[in-house]
């Protein structure tokens, strides 16, 4: 069971607290202006990747606030957690994965 | 004479002043409290006490701890009972009833054991094997026998009436094991001010130091640790549960403890809980878990008699119990020495000590040979002799290759064997600790630099001791105290001056490898060197799945079943792999390990329920009119986590008859629902319209504040999930209705729409489905039951007109009177502060007396809405139906630009006119009710086999109609129109039925516009 910080009440808790919401960073291409393809890859193209996977969760029975986790699915260490509309990872998540990725020499990534 | 296998003195656990009598097989025993039930057995001196899985051959106990696999009992009785209870961790207490398992008729006379004869029949991999005969093999010849034969012990008949909880705990280091290893390091950290839990599954503290001789700091080493062990007792920041196992390990150092609390003391039972599952949260863990002896394949390995050497021990030494008058030790390290220097103090004769390797210059053997008993290096036992107890050994000469004969033969009543030792792994690696091999040792040890790590990335698991790979005293106790030091460093406390005491044991010489004993004759015939006593695995079977193409050790685990039996392989796995590892030419750690999967032992399932059983299993969701409708008859059914009345019985009326009774009095007088269940969900803020506008199909925000809109809620994927009025309360507030069983998941998606794709929407939402009752009235009498409650609501047509709603007073409560109809008469839904609920409920209740009311239940509020052709979501629906399958294209806006679904549901595949879409159908003959789910068919398929067009959704009989009616889902259901449809049933039964709008009643809606 995954201990968890939501970013905006800063309670860290219990994995049971929290809900799953998949990969993070979706942009909902659902438009008239959007190709099959690109509402194809909205719709059902999700990321697998064995090493760091950006996902959001929700502070179900908490704050109720959805936010985003960079995760590690290899190790599980959790990198940090930020607010839900940031784009990206913050830099200071970017450094931290970059410093460990050095340090244990994993790639980013081994499968996507 | 009662236990004659008793030692005069000794005996570090057991009270000599407290004799206890408990029962085998109905034969009543002797012992002591403090025993075990496998020490007064021993005692006694029994040891044949169950049979194998597979070959149903004696077995007796081989371990003294968890890892026993042999004796295996049923204790208690009635709602006591409990199969498969090792006899090595059975607590005696008085009166204690145990049986032996795994045998018919009897222990001493098995009808199972004819398998061991048919054991050609039953090689590696024989559950695969046989499954590829023919069927009729498999269903008339091997099952009934297998079946028979099979299986271990007998469930239990009565249910369990114990207790069970869940205890939620939070620590700054965990230490599991309370042995030598584990003790230091709890005292190093709690010394250094951390909050220390440590846990032992055994009864008592201290481990094998309470077995074994040594000296620590000038004092007797079972002294030295008695003292730690009261240091340890005496901090108030230290917590010690005995009888507790840290059982797994799960990520982020989330340890579940499995605390057994009263097993051992009937007295105790019924004043707590029986057992307690620790859900422990950990900043460091300490695994000082020790180790296990492995056993030597050898054949006939598996009489009873053969015993861990280090078992031995502790039966003497903690139980005063002698395995035997006439004991033979063999083993390939120095360690068991120790027991045959015990065996011999303890006046048991040792006739030889056979030692695998070359030679050894440790103290133990030497003084062995100076107490004047007979070692043989490079020789080990071919064979065992006897049945049901070891008569004596074979010896042979252990040659690099080759396959010499017998030496000689040596009568004896028990074998000591010890082929070195495996470290306890199992916490460490549960959540991905790592292993590497040690050549030395010969032993798979933990990686300290590939730990399981924290959520912040900081190692979580630090092993101490035995199970970190020491086997010396003196590494032992450097390395709990470093363990303690570097989890307390790491958490922040200070550990300055923390120093390992000095220690002194015997001097060991280094082990040698034997992971296998040739003997004499054929490996397949007779002579089985068995590697998993419980599952019947023997090497042969390791080098036969070998041969047969099985590299990896996780498959030849599942082909032969090694490992698979209830101790998990903890004696069996690291010879099977080694015996794998030759066959295939690999070095073992090439081959690997499989994998350490929690929990470490069995527990129990009433542990893992915890309170959460009975009438606690779940939370159960109540109306504010529950009482009442308990009370007048209400027959529930779930819905959600709520109770629904499906009727509300009336004496001496059946299910069906009520749900008649209340449909026909609702068409023709008047009736009365809980719709309190009924999701309702405020949605508000300047951007509340424009949100709804893109949440529906529907357009929303052009609803007039005062009015009602049915509306549909889609997912991105463009299929239908949830269905309710909306009212528009003022400019910026809606109130959405959902499903009954939907409130929760239509919040939570809103939420994360407006959250996270929206979230420059001003917008809030907040969940009031239970700040309001809902009661719906409905029938011709509707209005004049309302109006004659005292109030100040227009209830007319022009008043209260449909799809509007009103706010006022109704019998003195504060309401909502929605006009709106789901049965299609005359409806009024109202709402209410819930704690008015009641009280407005008993107020219509009366004022419907005179005009015959009756409450109704949701088969009635389902009859009535199919009558009228109404959907109902997860009926006609099932997650992958558009509205347009429906025939809802009127609630789908054309005009909005985005939409949630809109996008899917333009997809060509949606807009197939090929797609099954809603009918009604009336069966040829009105009393034939077609089952739900039916399938209609048409033609054929290339194969030969009908075609399936389509099939049922809601089908009823119609007190209304009087006749059957149904809903379906049919290709092409709308052009179908008077065709009829034929629905085979199974059998020859088939129904027909015609296709028709799928409006039974009142296709003008004249009766709810009134
Ligand atoms: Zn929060």
């Amino acid at each position: 069971m995954l201990l968890l910080t939501c970013p905006y009440c800063g309670v860290t808790a219990e994995e049971t607290e929290f809900h799953p919401g998949g990969q993070a960073h979706i942009e909902r291409k659902a438009g008239t202006e959007h190709s099959d393809a690109e509402f194809e890859e909205y719709l059902f193209l999700r990321n697998n990747p064995k090493g760091v996977h950006l996902e959001r969760w929700r502070h179900q029975y908490g704050c109720g606030k959805w936010f985003n986790v960079a995760r590690d699915t290899r190790t599980l260490e959790v990198y940090g957690s930020y607010e839900i509309e940031a784009k990206e990872p913050p830099q200071e998540i970017k450094d931290r994965i970059a410093q460990r990725l050095a340090e244990t020499g994993l790639p980013e990534k081994t499968v996507n | 004479m009662a236990d004659a296998f008793r030692t005069a003195d000794g005996g570090a656990l057991i009270d000599r002043s407290r004799p206890v009598s408990f029962t085998l097989n109905g034969k009543t025993y002797r012992g002591y409290a403090g025993d075990t039930l496998a020490s007064a057995l021993i005692a006694n001196g029994v040891h044949f006490v169950g049979r194998s899985f597979k070959y149903h051959r004696p077995r007796g106990f081989v371990a003294s701890g968890v890892e026993e696999p042999n004796a295996l009992f049923g204790t208690g009785v009635g709602p006591r009972f409990e199969p498969n209870q090792r006899g090595t961790m059975v607590e005696l207490y008085e009166g204690l009833t145990a049986k032996t398992q795994n045998h018919f008729p009897s222990l001493e006379y098995d009808i199972g054991s004819v398998n061991a004869m048919m054991s050609r029949f039953f090689p590696a991999g024989f559950y695969y094997k046989t499954f590829i005969q023919p069927r009729v093999a498999w269903k008339h010849v091997f099952e009934p026998f297998i079946r028979q034969a099979a299986g271990l012990g007998k469930a239990p008949t009565e249910a369990d009436d114990a207790e069970y909880e869940h205890f939620h705990y939070m620590c700054d280091v965990l230490v599991s094991g309370g042995g030598v290893a584990g003790i230091l390091a709890a005292l190093t950290a709690a010394r250094a001010g951390a909050r220390v839990m440590l846990v032992e599954q055994n009864a008592w503290l201290g481990g094998r130091a309470i077995v074994d001789e040594g000296e620590v700091d000038g004092q007797p080493l079972g002294d030295w640790v008695r003292a730690r062990i009261a240091e340890l007792e005496a901090m108030p920041n230290v917590l010690i549960r005995t009888r507790t196992q840290a059982s797994c390990h799960e990520d982020h150092n989330y340890v579940l403890c499995y605390e057994r609390v009263s097993d051992h003391d009937p007295d105790l039972y019924g004043g707590g809980p029986r057992h307690r599952l620790w859900r422990v949260r950990a900043g460091r863990v300490i695994a000082a878990g020790g180790g296990i002896e492995r056993p030597i394949a050898f054949a006939k390995n598996d009489v009873p008699g053969v015993m861990l050497a280090a078992a031995m021990r502790d039966y003497l030494k903690l139980y005063a119990a002698k395995p035997g008058d006439r004991v033979v030790v063999y083993a390939n390290n120095d360690d068991a020495y120790r027991t045959a220097i015990d065996l011999r103090n303890a006046g048991v004769e040792v006739p030889a000590i056979l030692d695998a390797r070359e030679g050894s210059n440790g103290d133990l053997p030497q003084i062995a040979r100076e107490m004047g008993m007979r070692t043989m290096f490079g020789s080990g036992v071919s064979k065992t002799l006897g049945r049901k107890r070891v008569e004596g050994v074979e010896i042979t000469e252990l040659r690099p290759s080759g396959r010499p004969g017998a030496l000689e033969t040596v009568a004896c009543d028990a074998v000591a064997m010890s082929g070195g030792w495996n470290p306890v792994v199992h916490l460490y690696s549960h959540s991905g600790g790592k292993l590497s091999w040690d050549d030395d040792q010969l032993m798979f040890r933990p990686d300290p630099s590939r730990s399981p790590i924290r959520h912040d990335g900081a190692p979580a698991v630090v092993c101490a001791g035995t199970a970190s790979g020491h086997l010396a005293l003196s590494d032992v106790i450097t390395d709990g105290v470093k363990a303690g030091v570097e989890a307390a460093d790491a958490l922040g406390f200070e550990t300055s001056g923390a120093d390992a005491p000095a220690a002194k044991s015997a001097r060991e010489d280094g082990i040698s490898a034997i992971w296998f004993t040739p003997s004499s004759g054929k490996l397949s015939v007779g002579n089985k060197h068995f590697l998993d006593f419980q599952n019947d695995v023997t090497a042969a079977d390791v080098e036969l799945a070998a041969r047969e193409g099985y590299e990896s050790v996780e498959h030849t685990k599942r082909y032969t079943t090694l490992g698979m039996a209830t101790d998990q392989g903890k004696l069996s796995n690291i010879n099977g792999l080694a015996i794998l590892a030759d066959a295939l030419r690999k070095p073992i750690p090439a081959v690997g390990t499989t994998t350490f999967r929690p929990p470490y032992t069995p527990i129990s399932f009433g542990s893992i329920a915890g309170r959460e059983t009975r009438e606690l299993f779940k939370v159960v969701r109540k109306t504010p009119m529950h009482d009442w409708l308990a009370a007048h008859g209400a027959d529930w059914e779930p819905v959600g986590d709520w109770r629904r009345p499906y009727c509300i019985r009336k004496d001496g009326e059946d299910r069906h008859q009520a749900v008649e009774r209340e449909i026909l009095t609702a068409r023709e007088k008047v009736g009365m629902l809980d719709a309190s269940t009924l999701g309702k969900i405020i949605v508000k803020g300047p951007d509340a319209g424009a949100f709804l506008d893109l949440l529906y199909t529907n357009m929303i925000s052009t609803l007039k504040p005062g009015r009602c809109r049915y509306a549909l809620m889609c997912n991105d994927n463009g299929f239908l999930f949830d269905d309710g009025v909306v009212a528009r309360l003022d400019e910026q507030t809606f109130l959405c209705h959902t499903t009954s069983g939907g409130a929760d998941r239509v919040h939570a998606w809103m939420e994360e729409w407006i959250q996270t794709e929206w979230p420059h929407l001003k917008v809030f939402t907040a969940n009031v489905t239970e700040e309001y009752a809902q009661i719906a009235v409905a029938g011709p009498k509707a209005r004049v039951v309302l109006e004659s409650l005292e109030g100040d609501v227009d209830l007319s047509t022009d008043g209260l007109p449909f799809m509007s709603y009103v706010d006022g007073t109704l019998a003195g409560c504060p309401v909502r009177v929605y006009r709106i109809s789901f049965s299609g008469e005359l409806s009024y839904e109202i709402a209410t502060p819930a704690a008015f609920g009641l009280s407005l409920w008993k107020a219509i209740f009366e004022a419907g007396q005179p005009f015959g009311i009756t409450p109704y239940g949701t088969e009635a509020l389902h009859v009535m809405r199919a009558e009228k052709g109404f959907i109902m979501i997860g009926d006609e629906t099932d997650g992958t139906v558009t509205p347009h399958d429906l025939n809802l294209s009127w609630a789908v806006s054309k005009k909005k630009t985005d939409f949630i679904g809109k996008k899917a549901m333009e997809r060509p595949f949606l807009i197939d006119p090929d797609r099954k879409r809603l009918v009604g159908l009336l069966t040829e003959n009105p009393e034939d009710v077609l089952p739900d789910g039916a399938h209609a068919v048409e033609g054929e398929r290339p194969n030969g086999k009908a075609k399936m067009i389509g099939h049922v959704t809601s089908t009823y009989y119609s007190p209304t109609l009087k006749r059957s009616i149904a809903m379906a889902l049919i290709r092409r259901g709308p052009e179908r129109m008077g065709e009829t449809l034929t629905f085979p049933l199974g059998g020859d039964r088939t129904l027909r039925a015609k296709v028709v709008e799928p409006t039974f009643y009142d296709p003008e809606n004249a009766r709810q516009n009134v």
